[in-house]
């Protein structure tokens, strides 16, 4: 009833890509993650006016086409003659683009948590990094948490966008086979379903957490 | 003892505290009344260090709160201080709501944090709260809690920002219970309130709040029997 030329060696080449995907996704929400906790805080503790470069850089990468960031950082760097790769050159602009939609979670997570609470714990003697790690941090990341993920799963569906720079993660491998079998419906369902696989987990942990915590509230 | 002198503080153009002088010996409770916006809870922020002020000085056992050489943190381990909103930290249960600061502060170990926690719990009637978080407690008891966690770091001071105002009517005699113990302990308070019958019951003495000036003090029978400041006497025939 259903024919299909794709082989087990195929399907080795399809998780090879998917591997790729969860990689670059790996490294770019890391780094965005790290990036995005500093400059989050950075916002939220400093005045306005003297975080405005860096809202300002973080704007640029929130409002600039993913494509076109890749693309010219990617260019940029072979004309400097940097010589960084495609997969380094990805993960770089990829946690650069995560960190500018990370710090606004982040900064708006801390804002979340009351400027009372925050005084009562400096009261008690702690300090304000003590207040940071042990009060606001712990409270913040409760609301951090669901967009956080939806960054995640967000980030791993746009490092499909590396392929552009000739880089052979899962959507790329999907072509590939797609333009030896001529199969594209089967193949892209085939490929649609392991971006599930690797998103489904993602998305059930967050769920256990967030009903985790809800449990004390 | 707690020595305030002359302090000035203002937010933006608004003057909210203007020349206070205020003297509190060690176990001695004032309670500091009037109106809303006349400065009593600003004043109380001032003495931890938590509101810097504009002028004038204010000195807890002889250290200037507000010198540059002054650390905070340290001072801050004997004053304690609640306030009017509860603020539980809701991602920890109320043992760890008290042992947080001897803790993290002190550096003591978990079980030594835990034995004066426990104590403490025991003291404010939550001795069988222990693993409960905040969110599954009254208001009160939330209350009571914080006053545990203060408690914990054994401070020589305590200062009550209204800690009645946001209770519900039923709630608030099982705060002022415990209040009214640690006077008797001989803790040294001030207590910012709204309570006629607790601050002349409890109180050494009486300061009555002005528009960010402090307009009289005195013993309670006196505050409250014959008081000399006519706004004194407004401001407490409004509120009986």
């Amino acid at each position: 009833m259903f024919e299909t030329d794709l082989s087990l060696n195929d399907l080795m080449f399809l998780a090879k890509g998917a591997g790729v995907t969860l990689a670059i996704t790996f490294f770019a929400v890391t780094g965005g993650t790290l990036m995005g906790l500093l400059f989050g805080v950075i916002r939220a503790q400093i005045k306005p006016w003297m975080a405005l470069p860096l809202t300002f850089v973080l704007d640029i990468f929130r409002s600039v086409p993913l494509l076109i960031q890749l693309i010219l950082a990617n260019a940029f760097q072979a004309i400097a003659g940097f010589g960084i790769s495609p997969f380094v050159t990805s993960c770089i602009v990829l946690a650069l683009y995560t960190s500018a939609y990370c710090t606004e979670i982040v900064r708006g997570a801390i804002e979340a948590v009351p400027m009372v609470t925050r005084r009562a714990a400096r009261s008690l003697g702690l300090t304000w990094g003590q207040d940071m790690t042990q009060i606001v941090f712990p409270m913040a990341l409760r609301v951090a948490l669901p967009s956080w993920i939806g960054l995640t799963l967000g980030v791993m569906k746009d490092s499909a966008l590396v392929l552009w720079l000739g880089i052979f993660e899962l959507l790329k491998s999907s072509q590939v086979l797609i333009t030896r079998l001529q199969e594209p419906m089967f193949i892209l369902l085939i490929t649609g379903a392991i971006y599930f696989m690797l998103s489904f987990p993602i998305a059930r942990l967050g769920g256990r957490l967030e009903r985790k915590w809800k449990e004390n509230d | 003892m707690i020595e305030i002198e002359n302090v000035h503080k203002s937010f933006g153009a608004l003057k909210v505290l203007k020349g206070i002088d205020l003297t509190v010996a060690k176990g001695e409770v004032v309670s500091v009344i009037g109106g809303s916006g006349s400065g009593k809870s600003t004043l109380l922020t001032c003495i931890n260090g938590l509101e810097p002020i504009d002028s004038g000085r204010i000195l807890v056992d002889g250290t200037e709160v507000h010198a540059k050489s002054t650390d905070l943190n340290k001072l801050r381990r004997k004053i304690g201080i609640v306030f009017q909103q509860f603020n539980a930290f809701p991602h920890l249960t109320v043992l760890e709501n008290v042992t947080l600061a001897p803790r993290k502060v002190k550096g003591m170990s978990k079980s030594d944090a835990e034995e004066i926690a426990v104590k403490h719990l025991n003291h404010v009637g939550l001795g069988d709260k222990l693993k409960v978080y905040p969110s599954r407690l009254s208001g009160g008891q939330q209350q009571r809690m914080a006053i545990a966690r203060a408690l914990a770091m054994s401070p020589d001071y305590m200062l009550f920002d209204e800690v009645t105002s946001a209770l519900d009517p039923q709630l608030v005699g099982e705060v002022l219970d415990t209040l009214k113990l640690l006077a008797d302990e001989g803790m040294t308070m001030i207590c910012v309130t709204h309570e006629m019958g607790f601050a002349r019951d409890v109180s050494n003495r009486v300061a009555f709040f002005d528009q960010g000036v402090m307009a009289e003090i005195g013993p309670p029978e006196q505050i409250f029997g014959d008081a000399k400041n006519e706004a004194t006497r407004k401001f407490l025939s409004s509120v009986r």
